[in-house]
């Protein structure tokens, strides 16, 4: 099981603000080891965002965003106490999912 | 075909939608090693250059592992946002696919593989809408 994500929500006066963390390697399968050798590509795929059960976003993603991503989005209508879901999903059918209250 | 079939087919089709409106990984898509083919695999057609949309990125960045782009679409009814960096290997780098509780607006941080141009381009409407930006980069962002 990976490591959790790491969520962190702000609620203004138009949007809220989510940044969520997710610990992966993102591994490009273009780096090579010490010894040489190609390490195997590596990747998250796809990810998504409910708000209370409702998916609000989604994504579909590739090898080349960074090393333990790092995502902002920007809801409507999220209320402090709403249930924020994130998952995601990467190419080793690896899943992850992290469920949080909006701060 | 008999009308009940027809009408079955018809309630079948309507729980399909749905379904394909989830956002499968678009192996063709990512697979591609241009810019023009992967935004063709993903259905996408003609763009026009807007101000509307804005994309923050640095101008040069020194570690192409790390790169933070920032997208916001202020194109009405925006739907999708993809991400393209014009010079990496495989130049797609995301799709996003925004309800109506999103906002058309992503940060993500990227690899820049060399210096390149950094695209974004937004579906609203069944229209596409596009801007981009130049990240000069350091230390490239692939190998390293």
């Amino acid at each position: 099981m990976a490591d959790p994500m790491k969520i962190r929500t702000t609620v203004g006066a138009e949007y809220t603000e989510v940044r969520v963390l997710m610990v992966h390697p993102m591994e490009t399968g273009q780096r090579k080891d010490s010894g040489g050798n190609l390490i195997p590509i590596h990747f998250i795929q796809e990810m998504s965002v409910k708000l209370n059960g409702k998916t609000v976003l989604e994504g579909q993603i590739s090898q080349a965003v960074s090393r333990n991503p790092v995502f902002s989005f920007r809801l409507k209508g999220a209320k402090s106490g709403d249930k924020l879901e994130i998952a995601w999903l990467d190419n080793r059918g690896e899943r992850n999912r992290t469920e949080t209250a909006i701060a | 075909m008999n009308p009940f079939r027809r009408k079955t087919l018809a309630a079948l089709a309507l729980l399909l939608v749905p379904l394909r409106a989830l956002a499968a990984w678009n192996k063709e898509a990512f697979g591609a090693k241009s810019a023009g083919e992967a935004l063709k695999s993903l259905g996408i057609g003609a763009s026009a250059d807007s101000k509307d949309i804005l994309i923050e990125a640095p101008q040069i960045a020194e570690n192409g592992a790390v790169v933070p782009v920032e997208i916001t679409s202020n194109v009405p009814g925006t739907r999708s946002i993809a991400v393209v960096v014009e010079k990496n290997p495989f130049p797609l780098v995301a799709k996003f696919d925004f309800s109506e509780s999103a906002l058309p607006f992503v940060k993500v941080n990227v690899k820049v593989g060399e210096s390149s141009f950094v695209r974004a381009i937004a579906e609203a409407g069944g229209k596409y809408y596009t801007a981009s930006r130049e990240v000069k980069v350091t230390i490239g962002g692939c190998g390293g």
